[in-house]
């Protein structure tokens, strides 16, 4: 029987969760390199036992680990991001232009077919691909020299290229998202990209359709339909059906459409998940129930899941990373969140169990399925 | 020899316990006992200076016979009693937050 590993990432160490195929019972190790940052973890698809894991702590700065046994033991890998040539400037918050100046890995992205290549972004925004398993680390600088890259301002959470989406059967496509510069994609193995915004419209901005300055949240696709992309952008949940081109709003009839993470169902193309939060303002649920919305149309027409979570009294926030779904069937679901507790949910969503409630805040959680 | 105690993170991340001994040097300094530290030990490349610039991370402090040297020159010589061993080179993690 299948089983499943939920790599956990945390304010103050990583947690390992794993359970059989019957997502019932679960054992929990952690924390690993505790006391640190972890963004994220994520298993190669190419080989279940090769894990990375992003380790940074305001002190010491970045570090990268690799496991080649499951998560068992970690080598700290490559740890030196430097930007490709001189990397000028961004637009800093006040509008002024701000050095680039790398603070942290956010999301690493293996390969979907070579078990040494990974990508990873950082902070500030910029893409870096290793071709030796985390070893040495390049700039795809294509993406940060696009004309606009002098336009792109942080975020609240700081100038951060959070997203990596790989095409399952155009290699040289992938799409990634920046807050708060956008969507991009590249048709040329991250030789060059191009804003994919079309459609998107921010209240924030001065001019609210613009080219760039979006603060997209999280993009997330079903590999079976891979030009379908789902955004959670900071306001509006957003669709594309021709792979970024365009973007249509389907937040319909959600509590709030403002929220961090996004997920769709392994199986089922049209069923996406989001967690509404009440406001860019308190990051908290709305009414104070911890609520998942599931659509099974693809958008617009959603429901709320809430058997198994909290309905009165709940502040905690879900972050972008920190929901994930596993292959299985019937498709898992689980999420993490500000306040410790990872949830899980193996009938993708009808039910919901805390696997854990007392862990440090939840910054990630990727769920891997194992032979 | 040379002794260097390094904070708790780092000493995880080295894979080492309590000090760290170093080969003797005619003239330490800062940058030539770090240079040592980080060419014994690669993990701790960029977690106590950056990488490239070798600037001191800003929440890294050295201290050497009860005194704080961090602002000192890392060309300056290191005190003859850590050029002896007799006294470790600190790198201390600074206090920082409420």
């Amino acid at each position: 029987m299948s089983r499943v590993r939920l790599l956990v990432g945390t304010r103050k160490g990583a947690f390992v969760l794993t359970s059989d195929g019957t997502r019932d019972d679960w054992n929990v190790e952690g924390p690993l390199f505790a006391g640190w940052e972890m963004y994220h973890l994520k298993a190669s698809p190419v080989d279940p036992g090769r894990l990375y894991a992003s380790q940074s702590t305001g002190w010491h700065g970045q570090v990268v680990q690799r496991s080649d046994d499951g998560g068992k033991t970690w080598e700290p890998v490559g740890n030196e991001f430097a930007y490709d040539g001189v990397p000028g400037t961004h637009q800093w918050y006040d509008g002024t232009q701000h050095p680039w100046e790398f603070a942290r890995v956010w999301h690493l992205e293996p390969s979907l077919t070579d078990l040494d290549t990974v990508f990873a972004g950082v902070e500030d925004a910029a893409l870096f691909r290793s071709v030796d398993g985390g070893q040495t680390w390049q700039e795809l600088s294509g993406l940060r020299d696009h004309p606009t890259g002098a336009q792109w301002q942080p975020g609240a959470g700081g100038l951060c290229l959070h997203t990596i989406l790989i095409h399952p059967d155009d290699p040289q496509r992938m799409f990634v998202a920046i807050s708060a510069a956008g969507a991009f994609r590249t048709d040329d193995g991250g030789e060059t990209w191009r804003p994919i915004n079309r459609g998107l419209r921010s209240g924030e901005l001065p001019d609210e359709d613009r080219e760039v300055g979006h603060c997209v949240h999280r993009i997330a696709m079903n590999p079976s339909r891979p030009d379908v992309l789902f955004m959670q952008k900071h306001w509006d949940v957003m669709r594309s059906d021709d792979a970024g081109e365009s973007w249509h709003e389907v937040s319909g009839n959600l509590p709030s459409d403002f929220g961090f993470p996004i997920a769709v169902h392994p199986h089922e193309p049209d069923t996406v998940y989001v967690v509404p939060i009440k406001s860019d303002s308190e990051h908290v649920p709305p009414d104070a129930k911890l609520r998942v919305y599931r659509s099974r149309t693809g958008g617009n027409e959603w429901e709320a899941l809430t058997d198994g979570l909290p309905q009165s009294h709940c502040y905690v926030n879900v972050l972008r990373d920190a929901m994930s779904v596993d292959d299985l069937d019937p498709g898992g679901v689980y999420f993490g969140t500000t306040g410790g507790q990872v949830y899980a949910s193996p009938d993708g969503g009808d039910k919901w169990t805390a696997i854990v409630r007392d862990l440090p805040a939840v910054l990630s959680v990727e769920a891997q399925t194992l032979p | 020899m040379i002794r260097v105690i390094l904070p708790q993170h780092l000493r995880t991340l080295a894979g080492v316990d309590g000090e760290v001994s170093l080969d003797d040097q005619e003239q330490p300094t800062q940058r030539t006992v770090l240079d040592a530290l980080e060419a014994s030990y690669p993990a701790l490349r960029g977690t106590i200076r950056d990488h490239g610039t070798a600037k001191r991370r800003d929440f890294i402090r050295f201290f050497a016979c009860g005194q704080d040297i961090t602002l000192d020159s890392a060309d300056d010589p290191l005190p003859e009693e850590v050029a002896s061993g007799a006294e470790p080179f600190r790198v201390v993690g600074a206090m920082a937050g409420g």
